[in-house]
């Protein structure tokens, strides 16, 4: 059985790792094969990213080398696939090889896509990439005060990023002595701070307490540079000095190139995390339609299902659970207190007052991360 | 021509019905017609609600079996 995985993020490479390990004797016996593409030879810790943002964390800190992530076993190339044959159980890589599959899962991830807010890349700090975090953060040390808007697009990835930035950057600023001097405020495009109504209703009174302003309803239409001017959907404006913005993400390019969902979404069964009309290729992580946070947990417990049903698939002929919507978010609340948020499709989260504990373990997570991708933990 | 689209954003927490369907008119075109499924009351009421600040059309909202079928068109 030819299993290939598409995407080496975090989805594609616990998926890989898990699967090793529950199919060792068919790895062996050649009765199967793990083959993993990537675009990279690196493997990146995105929610390093929010860190990298505000100085606490250095750019060396966010990767490993890919294969040194992955069990004995599986054979991992550095060659992303340009062209997907699904009819033929087929894909074409980057270096023109043709590779056949019995089982695909596709987890390519997603990118934020500030192109398409006219105005936004040239004028907004961004930090959903190395680049983007760094130029951020040397903005901010050179910031000696004003208004800062955060201003949040739909869809994105991380969710918890939003309220994240907003409360890391309330503390950054306050360490620097320039409390009185910077004005923060945050826009959101539904009628409350976040889309987790739980959440929101923690969010919202602790913006109030720290004196952070927030416009709901806000969806970005454009950003005027020149007089430093962020307007909406909804017919209004808001003048900023320094503009950060989470912008509306879309799939990855070969998704939508290759016709498989629009805007990078490829239509997927919520629960047994295949492709729609497809049996034999599984979607996983950020680059589903699924309508669930796109969010490192989302993708790190579709994995775990995935493993367990294609090993089953590959031992038995049939898979044995359902995916059941489960996701956990971390909820960093300034610069040492966190909450976390938990819940799947039957129930909704109900987070707590954050606590110094809670931050320590989302510590302790940004380094035990690298034993989640090895799919141990 | 004119597509008709379903945003089934049934169980859907986060990111939500409403965010569901502000996704997926940035992929739609100016006339198609979006169905959001919703087993959240509070959504039923925030799209009308948001479609209406942002100069979509609201066409209507039925509900049936505790699911809330809410139907609007891209205008702009």
């Amino acid at each position: 059985m030819k299993i290939l995985i598409v995407g080496g993020g975090m989805g594609g490479t616990i998926l890989a790792n898990s699967l090793a390990r529950r199919l060792t004797a068919e790895l062996k016996a050649g009765k199967a094969r793990i083959t993993m593409l990537s675009a990279s030879d690196k493997h990146m810790y995105q929610p390093g990213l929010l860190y990298l943002a505000i100085g606490r964390m250095t750019p060396d800190e966010l990767y490993r080398d890919q294969a040194s992530l992955l069990e004995p076993g599986i054979e991992f190339h550095v060659d992303p696939v340009e062209e997907f044959m699904l009819d033929d159980n087929r894909v074409k890589t980057r270096s023109g090889k043709t590779i056949d599959y019995d089982i695909m899962v596709i987890a390519t991830g997603s990118r934020m896509f500030p192109e398409g807010i006219p105005g936004l890349a040239e004028n907004a700090e961004l930090f959903y990439t190395e680049e983007s975090a760094l130029k951020m953060f040397k903005r901010l040390q050179s910031f000696e005060g004003g208004k800062v808007v955060i201003t949040v697009g739909v869809p994105h990835k991380c969710p918890m990023a939003p309220l994240e930035i907003t409360f890391m950057l309330h503390d950054y600023f306050k360490d620097r002595g320039l409390s009185d001097k910077v004005q923060l405020h945050y826009t959101y495009p539904i009628n409350r701070v976040h889309s987790l109504e739980n959440v929101a209703k923690w969010a919202a009174p602790e913006m109030n307490k720290l004196g952070i302003t927030y416009d709901t309803f806000f969806n970005i239409k454009e950003v005027d540079g020149a007089n430093k001017i962020l307007r909406s959907e909804e017919g209004t404006e808001i003048k900023y000095d320094l503009l950060i913005a989470i912008p509306a993400h879309k799939g990855m390019e070969v998704v939508e190139k290759n016709g498989l969902g629009q805007g990078g979404w490829i239509p997927t069964n919520r629960t047994k995390l295949n492709m729609e009309g497809r049996s034999n290729v599984f979607v996983c992580g950020d680059t589903t339609n699924i309508p669930i946070s796109k969010a490192g947990s989302t993708a790190h417990f579709e994995a775990d299902t995935l493993a367990e049903n294609i090993a089953a698939m590959v031992k038995m002929g049939v898979p044995v659970r359902e995916y059941d919507g489960k996701v956990f978010c971390f909820i960093e609340a300034g610069k040492d207190r966190a909450t976390y948020a938990m819940f799947n499709y039957q129930n909704p989260p109900d987070p707590k007052a954050p606590t110094k504990a809670m931050h320590w373990f989302k510590m302790a997570y940004n380094k035990l991360y690298w034993i989640s991708a090895r799919g141990l933990l | 021509m004119a597509d008709k689209k379903i945003v089934d954003g049934r169980g859907s927490f986060c990111p939500g019905p409403l965010m569901e369907l502000i996704a997926a008119l940035k992929s739609s075109q100016i006339g198609d017609e979006l169905e959001v499924l919703s087993t959240d009351k509070g959504s039923a009421n925030d799209i009308p609600e948001w479609v209406r600040k942002v100069g979509h059309e609201y066409v209507s909202t039925t509900e049936e079996g505790g699911v809330w079928h809410v139907i609007v068109r891209k205008a702009k």
